[in-house]
């Protein structure tokens, strides 16, 4: 019995392929897209770990100076007892390579030296002529002659390479320690450090400060995932619905013949279930595609704002693959459990007839409308009252989901609208027609309202973010040539050399400190014109350029001034006996630390051993390449020491431009899943319209006018749901911007309008529509006359 | 003391000690000088470091009494190792340098471990004053005329314990084997050699619980070699013995892998006068063993040297005297009674 059961089910799909492989293809789609995120923010996370693991540096205290630490200083610590160990970091630009120095003969024990531990000859390598210890994939990558000798270690974080202390002062050519690590351990009886040195003692503030840095980025990440998986349900709700509306008669049949409900159920959910596993396979194979392809992208994204280095190969974990085939599951449930609910109520004689699946009442209709407006209301509630990033994406969903609710009914009205502008009977008949789907092709606009609000709302937020930060950016390079030297000596002799060949050389420096609990960097600027003409300020008290000079008072950024909640005018406490009043604020994209500035003399009193190193220099932009040529000629400077104008602003924009791209390619995928879910819905009408075509046909309307009128109805559909798209996808840009952005990264962006980008969505939009109704509109319409006719003959 | 050597090479050598000798030290000395009976020491240049020679130390034990009558002993070493036969500078510098401090008494044996390299005067040996030092572990001469060494403070500190000691030197420096050259195998392996073995102590030693007074005598040894085993030499036992009347012995057995010893004993009176004894002389002798660390080691010895009429056995203070570092070794205070009594210390490598 079961087995004869179940193969009259399974017949269903059998004659029905295509149906099969919507069902198929939308849960995999769904699934892929959500767990593609998820391997993205694992790997990511996990890559953090490596990173703050390596040499206990998340867990151990430090000793810090701004301007990094001498031999001496270090010698010093030694010589009083003090167990403590150097490291040197910095950059090699050129082969992308964060190089972290360490001394293996006073660090404590690390995993990522556990290379050495049974090959004694290692060490002596190590400390002799040296060699850098790097991941299998770095390795792979890593291509020049004049770098020491390469050695594999898998706990080596990716793009880093350990190596010597000794080697890696030579490669990154400075002679300062970068900080101190401190042990846990200690000899007895040392005397304080404060006796010993006037280095700064710092406590890592969390486990790993990259994985908060950079929770609000991987918050982004899941939502998208979150929408593209509800997208994706819609197709499989759709399709589910027409698969058990189109075996109602099949059902009764069985359950006449003496097939137990609860067998009946059991077989349905087997069925469901089988048709998860299939797609949750597919969908895991298609979500490792995703996120290695995206990978790579991502981790430019968080190398660029966060510094953090992330590998750009994926591994595979079972355990992201059962969570994936969970969700396919669970999928499956939400979409089809309204479904079998129905079976459950279906009275054993019912007339085995076609309900026009989903045809939705007015009072429906009403319900939906009422949930859209409570949505909306405690989303405009999160606006006012809220305060967190959760809150912010609360805001975002209720947002969402109620504008989606409540388009069905807006579309009625729309189309209640556009009927006293048809013309003709049958214009009249593809209104009315129109109405009369929308309740069937709800969900359906539903995910295209969803894809092309994200798409807008989006769009408005990089490119509000874009214009901003491309002006911000002009406004804070204003000087033309930048200048980082290796050692203090240098930058005097550079300095000294470029006073009568340049029109000002502006020192930049900074000092860090402990503000309030978190570091913060203290920059003395000079008091030039460059600054009072360029520097963005977003509020400021008068005269703040002047008071800034003479030292009494500091500029603070943007993030700090929302963090600690500081106005114009309050006192901040820096130092010990150093007070200073905040005479503006400037916005500051980009930084996630809290950031000051003072006039230069107030901070070189305070901290007169801390080397000027790195110069704004002002000249003719002409002049730019022959001072770059001639200092490259009189100072040995190694590579990444002078950078032109031009230059860090290309290199600001690229990163911002990778920043976006993960963003963009998630959208791209968001707006394919609403058409297919499109394609979905309009199949599953055309097989059940013959009733409302039909007559249309006998009334002598050829088909090829029947299927323009078709097409026509769902660009019409198509058109509506994009002009309602673009507020919902404003208010979206809005909440992104003045919301989430300010909650994940402290600064608030002014927002802009970009209505050509909306046009062209309209018009992709209007595509997809187009092509996700041909297939079914040709269906339609080459249906032989035959069947037309019996439309007559049956019982409608 | 050769043996002292232990070395080292603890770098080079960790778990690939088997065939090559103990920590490494039975390898080629390609490019590092050799020692030759032909050269003189001179000092107070040879108190300071031999950077052409792989390797050296300067070894310090002291037999320590509290006003109490307790026994302690305090070991301070101070090692260095050249990765390669040069000086160098900075971080560069292929020389490294390692401390080991212990303090043991009846019940307790607490020691500690020092790395650093030369170069950025984190470690070293340096004239005028001679001051040996890794860290804050020193041991500086306060002599103000006569050798260097007449005159020392001794300073080093662990988690659990640290201590401070004066040493006044009460007799002169001992060339150890011939004039110095002292042979460490029937095919020619030695090294430079010499002590100072007449130091009286006082100062105070800083456990958990305070401070302790204490009086007695030390022992120090400086030795430099590149080669000074043979390659099938696997460990040692050695001694240094302070007798009750002023004499003092120091002796020690290389054990090598086909079963054979090689014995060298150096027999000191209380005004300094010395006699060597070549392989055969001195009879080592293991009369119990203790179990320490998770190995069997002989921590009872008959010592005869019959040309002296020496038969004594030895008792350790502290069974447990293992130095548990980077290469480990046992090194501890002993107490000695038979033909002659008196006190001393027993250092035992290569027990696996």
């Amino acid at each position: 019995m079961n087995r004869a059961a179940f193969a009259a089910l399974w017949s269903h799909w059998r004659r029905h392929p295509v149906q099969l492989a919507t069902l198929v293809a939308g849960l995999a789609l769904a699934t892929a897209l959500w767990s593609g995120v998820q391997a993205i923010n694992a790997e990511a996370r996990k890559s953090y770990d490596r990173a703050a693991g390596v040499l206990g540096q998340d867990q151990l205290d430090r000793l810090e100076a701004s301007g990094g630490i001498t031999v001496a200083q270090y010698v010093a610590l030694r010589r009083a007892g003090w167990n403590v160990t150097p490291m040197v970091e910095g950059d090699l630009p050129k082969d992308n390579l964060h190089i972290l120095g360490v001394d293996p003969l006073t660090a404590p024990p690390q995993p990522a030296l556990a290379a050495f531990a049974g090959d004694g000859t290692a060490l002596a390598a190590f400390l002799g002529n040296g060699f850098l210890l790097v991941s299998p994939e770095t390795a792979a990558r890593l291509d020049n002659a004049d770098l020491p000798p390469l050695r594999i270690a898998a706990d080596v974080p990716p793009d880093t390479a350990i190596t010597d202390i000794g080697v890696a002062l030579r490669l990154l050519n400075t002679d300062r320690l970068s900080h101190l690590l401190i042990a846990r351990q200690q000899p007895m009886g040392l005397a304080p450090l404060s006796d010993i040195t006037d280095l700064r003692r710092v406590t890592p503030q969390d486990q790993s400060s990259l994985a908060q840095l950079t929770e609000s980025f991987h918050l982004n990440l899941t939502a998208f995932g979150l929408l593209s998986f509800a997208v994706g349900l819609f197709i499989v709700q759709s399709a589910i619905g027409l698969a058990f509306e189109q075996r109602r008669a099949t059902f009764r049949t069985l359950r006449a013949l003496g097939l137990g409900l609860r067998r009946l159920m059991t077989l349905l959910a087997l069925e469901l279930g089988a048709i998860a596993l299939v797609s949750g396979i597919v969908g895991i194979a298609l979500g490792y595609g995703i996120a290695a392809a995206l990978l790579p992208d991502v981790a430019g994204t968080l190398r660029g704002l966060y510094g953090a280095q992330i590998t750009g190969t994926l591994g595979f974990d079972p355990l992201w693959a059962l969570s994936a085939l969970g969700i396919a599951l669970l999928g499956v449930t939400a979409a089809g459990a309204q479904a079998l609910w129905r079976v459950a109520r279906m009275p054993l004689l019912a007339p085995a007839q076609p309900r026009a699946w989903a045809m939705a009442s007015g009072r429906a209709i009403r319900v939906q409308t009422a949930a859209a407006l409570g949505l909306l209301t405690i989303s405009a509630a999160l606006v006012i009252w809220g305060g967190s990033l959760m809150a912010g994406f609360a805001c975002l969903a209720a947002l969402l989901i109620g504008a989606a609710l409540a388009l069905p009914v807006m579309l009625l009205a729309l189309l209640r609208l556009a009927r006293k502008f048809a013309r003709g009977p049958l214009g009249e008949w593809l209104v009315a027609d129109a109405r009369q789907q929308v309740p069937a092709l709800s969900l359906a606009l539903m995910a295209l309202l969803l894809a092309l609000s994200a798409n807008i709302g989006v769009g408005t937020m990089v490119g509000s973010f874009r214009t901003t930060f491309t002006g911000w950016l002009d406004q804070r390079l204003a000087s033309e040539l930048y200048i980082t030297a290796p050692t203090a000596d240098e930058a005097d002799e550079i300095r000294a050399y470029l006073a009568p060949r340049s029109d000002a050389v502006l020192p930049i420096w900074s000092v860090d400190i402990t503000l309030r609990g978190a570091r913060a960097q203290v920059y003395g600027i000079a008091d030039h014109a460059t600054y009072r003409d360029n520097w963005p300020l977003l509020q400021a008290l008068p005269e703040a350029w002047d008071r800034l000079a003479n030292g009494t008072g500091v500029l603070i950024n943007e993030q700090m001034a929302r963090r600690d909640r500081l106005g114009l005018g309050d006192m901040l406490a820096l130092a010990d006996g150093w007070s200073e009043p905040v005479l503006g604020i400037y916005s500051d994209y980009g930084n996630p630390q809290a950031q000051l500035i003072t006039g230069t003399d107030a901070l070189a009193a305070r901290y007169p051993d801390t080397p000027v190193l790195r110069f704004a220099v002002r000249v003719a932009p002409a002049r730019v390449p022959g001072l770059i040529a001639d200092l490259t000629d009189r100072f040995a400077l190694p590579e990444g020491t002078l950078r032109n104008q031009s230059e860090v602003k290309a290199a600001a924009m690229n990163v911002f431009d990778q920043t976006f791209v993960v963003t963009g390619a998630l959208n791209v995928l968001t707006l394919g899943v609403a058409g297919f879910a499109m394609l979905t819905s309009l199949l599953t009408l055309s097989t059940l319209r013959l009733p409302q075509v039909a007559p249309v046909w006998a009334l002598g309307v050829a088909p090829r006018q029947i299927a323009l009128a078709e097409l026509a109805r769902t660009a019409l559909l198509a058109a509506l749901t994009w002009a309602l798209s673009i507020p919902v996808g404003l208010a979206l840009a809005w909440v992104l911007l003045a919301v989430v952005n300010v909650q994940a990264f402290g600064w608030r962006l002014p927002m802009q309008v970009f209505p050509d980008g909306w046009l062209w969505l309209g018009l992709w939009a209007l595509i997809a529509a187009l092509l996700a109704s041909a297939w079914p509109v040709w269906r339609l319409v080459s249906l032989p006359g035959g069947q037309l006719l019996r439309v007559f003959a049956n019982d409608r | 003391m050769i043996a002292r050597a232990l070395t080292f090479l603890w770098i080079c050598l960790s778990s690939a000690v088997s065939a090559q000798g103990f920590a490494g030290l039975g390898t080629d000395a390609d490019g590092y000088a050799l020692p030759s009976a032909q050269t003189a020491l001179t000092f107070p240049t040879d108190h300071l470091s031999h950077p052409d020679f792989r390797i050296e130390w300067w070894y310090l034990t002291a037999n320590l009494q509290g006003a109490d009558g307790r026994e302690y002993g305090v070991q301070w070493t101070l090692f260095r190792s050249a990765l390669a036969p040069e000086t160098g500078s900075g971080w560069q510098t292929p020389q490294i340098w390692m401390g080991h401090a212990a303090l043991t008494s009846a019940r307790t044996h607490r020691f500690a471990q020092k790395l650093a390299r030369g170069g950025i005067g984190q470690a070293g040996v340096t004239a005028a004053p001679f001051d040996a030092f890794i860290d804050d572990w020193q041991m500086q001469s306060q002599a103000t005329t006569g050798d260097p060494l007449d005159a020392l403070i001794l300073r080093a500190r662990g988690d659990d314990f640290a201590y401070d000691l004066n040493m006044r030197a009460q007799g002169d420096l001992v060339l150890q084997g011939d004039q110095g050259f002292s042979l460490k195998s029937p095919t020619g392996e030695a090294s430079y050699y010499y002590s100072q073995p007449f130091y009286q102590v006082s100062g105070t030693l800083t456990l958990p619980d305070g401070d302790i007074a204490v009086t007695g005598q030390a022992w120090l040894d400086h030795e430099w070699s590149s080669q000074p085993l043979n390659e099938d030499q696997d460990g040692w036992d050695w001694l240094s013995l302070h007798f009750e009347d002023g004499s003092k012995m120091m002796g020690f057995g290389l054990r090598s892998g086909s079963g054979a010893h090689f014995t060298s004993a150096t027999w000191v009176t209380p005004v300094g006068e010395t006699t060597a004894y070549g392989d055969g002389a001195l009879a080592l002798e293991p009369l119990e063993t203790a179990r320490v660390a998770g190995r069997d080691l002989p921590v009872r010895w008959r010592v005869t040297l019959p040309a002296r009429g020496i038969d004594i056995v030895t008792e350790p203070l502290n069974p447990q005297s293992w130095m548990g570092t980077g290469f480990p070794y046992w090194e501890g205070p002993i107490r000695f009674s038979g033909t002659h009594s008196g006190s001393g210390y027993l250092e035992m490598t290569g027990y696996d």
